[in-house]
């Protein structure tokens, strides 16, 4: 499969057959973040995001099983740098995610993934790279759009 | 030996005292931040240690008080030092600390997961661990779900844990998916009343593809998964196309609900194919629910092995298990940290 680096422009579309090539494309993107990446994640409930997240996690060579943060929003993983995996499901306002820092999170000198991302609004900072995870025509396949800016 | 428990690793704060041999809970203080955390609908970490802050004092000397001992009684003090988020537990370690050298009183660190496995063995008609061991534990709380084998007090191997949502969390978001209120699981029993479970099949969170490289030792058939549920559930409602008649919901939740317990018991009926067992107990928040309570019953009955259930006030967080986690361990099992106690975020339990 051809995983193209992080998107500079434009929309990089995937179609892909399973999870195993939805965190192929996580972890190919992981080798191209910077200290300070924020990557916005839309779908719906079992579209996959945090499916992806744990392929950023390996990518990143960040230890131990992605559970979802639903709970406690937020869950810290230690790899090559910070991986902070953050879920907005519970968060309805962006007054309200700043309400719990997110804002220091994505300051935090780490990768911030952040699932149900759009409740976040303009607190996304401009280089914010968005992943779209849309369900394809397979109960097991997704299309995948990565753009970077303001969410497509 | 009297000793004082202090519990803040989520959004309950907890304090009681417990006496041994016994252990005997002499008082038990619970505070709830659900209300504070709702109009987040999670608990928020920051505003829970917040909280934790303002509470926690007054709960101290409440528990004192209604356990009708004095500070001078105490021998020891047990804390929870994790797993849990790191700023509440933080709360609970230095209140701890600032007790111990006040009262001159060892110190003990307590794992949260021992915890719910030792709250089978509160109350009056609790067993005792030596009768019940080796025991099989399944503990599903908010925020776990894990599979734990105890050979006795302090001798633990996780079995497997979830690779991605907890049983309750799958249940609140079928609920949402189906446009049930939170909190999903009684939302979602209520829904599946008279509704045909095998109608509409889902998968019983089995653990494949790409999960299977982050197990961390542990066996496939013992970890659960319940993103496929979830999946599953998304698409049995496309298919559907418009919003399910009253029937059809009934005929969703059933099997949905179905499904998210009956991947709890294979993997229980897993582990006890794998080894014997003297029991096996049903331990954390979700252990309240009416349906899975009946379906561990009837597995309890088919296997003949006796189930162990911790009483309600027991299932969710608490001081009372703490500190008689403390008070169950043998003597060469308990290190006092004094003031090096420090908060673990993350500790498996069975990791030192």
């Amino acid at each position: 499969m051809n995983v193209p680096a992080h998107p500079t422009g434009g929309m990089i579309r995937h179609v892909t057959s399973g999870p195993e090539e939805t965190e192929a494309v996580a972890r190919a993107l992981a080798d191209e973040l910077r200290p300070g990446a924020v990557i916005a994640l839309h779908g719906q409930l079992g579209a996959g995001k945090t499916c992806f997240v744990r392929g950023l996690a390996e990518g990143l060579r960040a230890a131990g099983p992605v559970t979802s943060p639903t709970y406690t929003l937020v869950q810290e993983y230690e790899g090559s740098m910070p991986l902070y995996h953050i879920d907005l499901y519970r968060i309805r306002t962006a007054s309200e995610a700043l309400g719990f820092g997110l804002d220091e999170y994505m300051e935090g000198g780490g990768v911030t993934a952040i699932e149900w991302a759009e409740r976040a609004g303009a607190l996304l900072p401009p280089s914010t790279i968005h992943v779209r995870i849309e369900p394809g025509a397979t109960e097991e396949e997704r299309i995948l759009s990565l753009t970077r800016g303001p969410p497509c | 030996m009297v000793v004082l428990g202090i519990e803040t690793s989520c959004d309950e704060t907890s304090v009681a005292v417990v006496v041994s041999p016994g252990p005997e809970v002499l008082s038990n203080e619970v505070y709830s931040q659900i209300a504070a955390h709702q109009p987040f609908g999670g608990v928020v970490p920051e505003l829970a240690a917040r909280r934790h802050v303002d509470v926690l004092p007054g709960l101290i000397g409440k528990a004192i008080h209604d356990a009708d001992v004095g500070w001078e009684d105490l021998d020891a003090l047990a804390v929870t030092a994790g797993p849990g988020l790191a700023s509440s537990l933080l709360v609970g370690v230095s209140a701890a600390k600032a007790l111990a050298l006040r009262l001159k009183v060892p110190l003990y660190p307590v794992n949260h997961l021992e915890g719910h496995v030792c709250s089978v063995f509160l109350g009056a008609n609790a067993p005792r661990a030596e009768e019940a061991c080796p025991m099989l534990v399944l503990l599903v709380t908010g925020g776990h779900t894990c599979l734990i084998a105890v050979d006795c007090i302090g001798g633990y191997r996780m079995l497997g844990q979830t690779l991605d949502d907890a049983a309750g969390e799958a249940l609140d978001k079928g609920a949402s998916m189906l446009g049930l209120p939170y909190p999903g699981g009684p939302s979602i029993e209520k829904a599946a009343q008279g509704g045909d479970p095998s109608l509409f099949a889902f998968p019983r969170g089995r653990v494949q593809g790409s999960s299977l490289r982050h197990l961390a030792g542990m066996e496939p058939e013992l970890c659960f998964s319940y993103s496929g549920v979830k999946t599953s559930l998304l698409y049995r409602l496309r298919d559907l196309g418009a919003t399910p008649a009253p029937g059809q919901l009934a005929d969703l939740a059933a099997g949905y609900q179905e499904a998210v317990f009956d991947a709890l018991l294979l993997r229980v009926e897993a582990a006890m194919d794998r080894a014997a067992y003297a029991s096996f107990a049903c331990v954390g928040g979700v252990a309240r629910n009416q349906c899975l309570r009946g379906k561990l019953l009837a597995l309890s009955e088919s296997r003949d092995v006796p189930l162990l259930l911790a009483q309600p006030e027991y299932c969710t967080d608490n001081a009372a298990m703490i500190a008689a986690t403390h008070a169950l361990r043998s003597p060469t099992l308990r290190q006092d940290t004094g003031f090096a106690c420090d908060v673990r975020p993350v500790w498996p339990l069975g990791a030192g």
